[in-house]
């Protein structure tokens, strides 16, 4: 309810005070007219979701832990993350019709649409280990977020290291 | 700092924070960008822009907009003659004017047309030569003062140096402030301001259309990299590529037709060509390393960077197929190639001693040249007289942007108050 309540305000306030806006195309997108008469007209950019299967998101599961991190330079799963590529295997195994997505991310040093490219290494990497473990091509989609997504944001090594990881993402727990 | 309308501001400021407030949003109302110059040319041109005949009955000045233009290309200086305007219809005093240092003078009317609207006319003499080097005449009404300023510093401009000016053009950038993220458009000299698109996930890599109507950027909205087109005036946007898999670095063809793209559909991230509305994918290049970052040159060539060789390094293929020619051969991380408008030159991030630095090659010499000397360097962009680069960076903790000649000389930075400024992309010449 709260979700719903923002939009519909915004467009009220949209409504009273831009002049005219094309429909607009996809979903939440709002236009109305930019800075004085630079005929550019704004968008707002959003996507909703809702958590259908709370184990997920249960502290005390092991499905709520989702990353999997990495050395520096490195796409190679360590031991260490291991239990948990199994929980999330057996999951997928057991839940057959549930979807996967895996974010890959890096620290910020370098060209973004490279360290893009390396993000997206390191989603493959715990996209295979979990196919190998049983998971269906199907249920996994890896992407990566490159450095766009810094769990921390101070130009540290201990840092850094937090930036280079998986994260694993349900569309049955909401994240998207 | 330079001024706009402060009205027209405040207004548009106002509507911002109301906004703001009920969105929750928390992007500074009045984020303009304000240019600072750091350096200038060796040798700047002396010239003299006096008021224009008649610009007091104007609401808003347009003069000054000329002045602030050439003197922030930084191949200007500007000389004062005193506050007296000259019309255009009086061949000035040019040698009176030469003997106070200055090579060139603009005489200008705005000349009434009864209905609210001017006709401005001005004149260029070049006065060691004693000679007359052009003239116009333009219709305008009092609110395009800023946009008639453009033009004129325009025209100044190019009969003085002999290349197109870059002043009516407008650039494309994204401003980070806390969790917001906003793809702005604005003027070259960073005035009038507007966002194009709000998101609380990042944006990147925005992308003119050679018309200049329409930007292609990589939207993570839907907690995935997604390319979309983006038409401006409309706010309409497409979905131009959202395979399985990351979508991103969006490159248009010289006429906007297609799309370079890079996707991960069939594993590694590839280089694809695509319709500008998404249809027919098509490979562009193979490889079993990173490929990444494509730039289509206007001869057809595209650029872009590789680690097939084992470090990221700077490659060309023919838009028509073939095999990839490698560039870069120094250092170890050459990245983010941008071909000059006319196919000359390559502008690119290249790692100089942990330092990521803006560096130019003369395509055919193979000669290569740092025009920088800062480390967080990134996403290169060529005004289209291919005469300045406009780059992101870091100063004092944030993102600001920044741009230099090609020859290195004259130095720009354009900071937003409180936000992080990154991957500027100039647009092209108003057509």
């Amino acid at each position: 309810m709260k979700k719903l309540a923002l939009p519909i305000l915004l467009s009220a306030l949209l409504a009273a005070c831009s002049s005219t806006g094309p429909e607009a195309t996809g979903a939440k997108v709002e236009d109305r007219t930019g800075g004085a008469g630079s005929g550019v007209a704004t968008v707002n950019a959003g996507s909703t979701s809702g958590v259908r299967i709370p184990a997920l998101v249960d502290p005390n599961n092991i499905l709520s832990k989702r990353s999997v991190y990495f050395d520096f330079d490195s796409f190679v799963i360590k031991a260490e993350a291991k239990p948990l590529i199994e929980a999330h295997a057996r999951f997928l195994v057991q839940n057959p019709n549930e979807t996967m997505r895996i974010q890959g991310n890096t620290d910020e040093r370098g060209s973004r649409e490279y360290n893009l490219a390396l993000g997206q290494k390191r989603a493959d990497a715990v996209k295979q280990a979990l196919l190998l473990l049983g998971a269906k091509e199907s249920q996994i989609e890896s992407v990566s977020l490159g450095e766009e997504k810094p769990r921390c944001e101070e130009a540290t090594e201990a840092c850094y290291a937090q930036n280079r990881r998986g994260d694993i993402l349900y569309s049955a727990a909401g994240d998207y | 700092m330079l001024r706009a309308n402060a009205v027209t501001q405040m207004l548009a400021a106002f509507r911002f924070f109301i906004l703001a407030v009920l969105t929750g949003l928390s992007l500074n109302a009045s984020a303009q960008l304000s240019i600072e110059i750091v350096g200038a040319g060796a040798s700047r041109y002396p010239v003299v822009i006096p008021i224009f005949e008649n610009e007091g009955q104007l609401p808003r000045g347009v003069t000054d907009v000329v002045r602030a233009d050439l003197e922030r290309s930084g191949l200007f200086t500007l000389v004062s003659i005193g506050p007296q305007a000259l019309p255009e219809s009086v061949t000035p005093d040019l040698a009176g004017i030469r003997s106070r240092g200055a090579d060139a003078v603009l005489t200008g009317s705005f000349v009434p047309q009864g209905d609210g609207r001017y006709q401005v006319r001005f004149r260029l003499f070049d006065t060691q030569k004693q000679t007359e080097l052009g003239a116009m005449a333009l219709p305008m009404a009092p609110a395009q003062n800023r946009a008639i300023g453009h033009r004129i510093a325009d025209f100044v401009y190019e009969k003085l140096t002999g290349q197109p000016g870059y002043f009516s053009t407008r650039i494309a950038y994204v401003v980070k402030s806390g969790p917001n993220y906003e793809l702005q458009v604005a003027d070259a000299d960073g005035m009038n301001a507007a966002t194009a698109l709000r998101s609380r996930e990042p944006i990147i890599s925005p992308a003119w259309s050679p018309d200049g109507q329409r930007l292609a950027y990589v939207s993570f909205e839907q907690k995935k990299p997604i390319v979309y087109v983006h038409t401006l005036a409309t706010g309409q946007r497409r979905v131009a590529a959202n395979f399985k898999g990351s979508n991103s670095a969006p490159a248009w063809s010289p006429d906007g037709s297609q799309l370079a793209v890079v996707l991960t559909k069939d594993g590694l991230s590839q280089l694809y060509a695509i319709n500008a509305d998404g249809s027919g994918v098509r490979r562009l290049a193979s490889s079993s390393g990173i490929d990444t970052e494509p730039a289509w040159a206007a001869d057809g060539n595209i650029y872009f960077t590789s680690d097939r060789g084992g470090s990221p390094q700077i490659y060309r293929v023919s838009s028509a197929g073939g095999s990839a020619q490698r560039v870069t051969f120094d250092g170890s991380y050459n990245v983010t190639p941008r071909p000059s408008p006319d196919g000359r030159q390559l502008a690119f991030i290249t790692r100089n001693n942990g330092r990521f630095q803006v560096a130019i090659q003369d395509i055919a010499s193979k000669q290569t040249t740092i025009l920088t000397d800062s480390a967080r360097d990134e996403s290169p962009s060529f005004a289209p007289n291919g005469r300045m680069i406009l780059y992101a960076t870091e100063s004092g903790g944030r993102g600001v942007l920044a741009a230099v000649s090609s020859d290195g000389r004259v130095k720009q930075r354009l900071t937003v108050q409180a936000a992080d400024v990154r991957e500027p992309a100039w647009g092209p010449q108003a057509r």
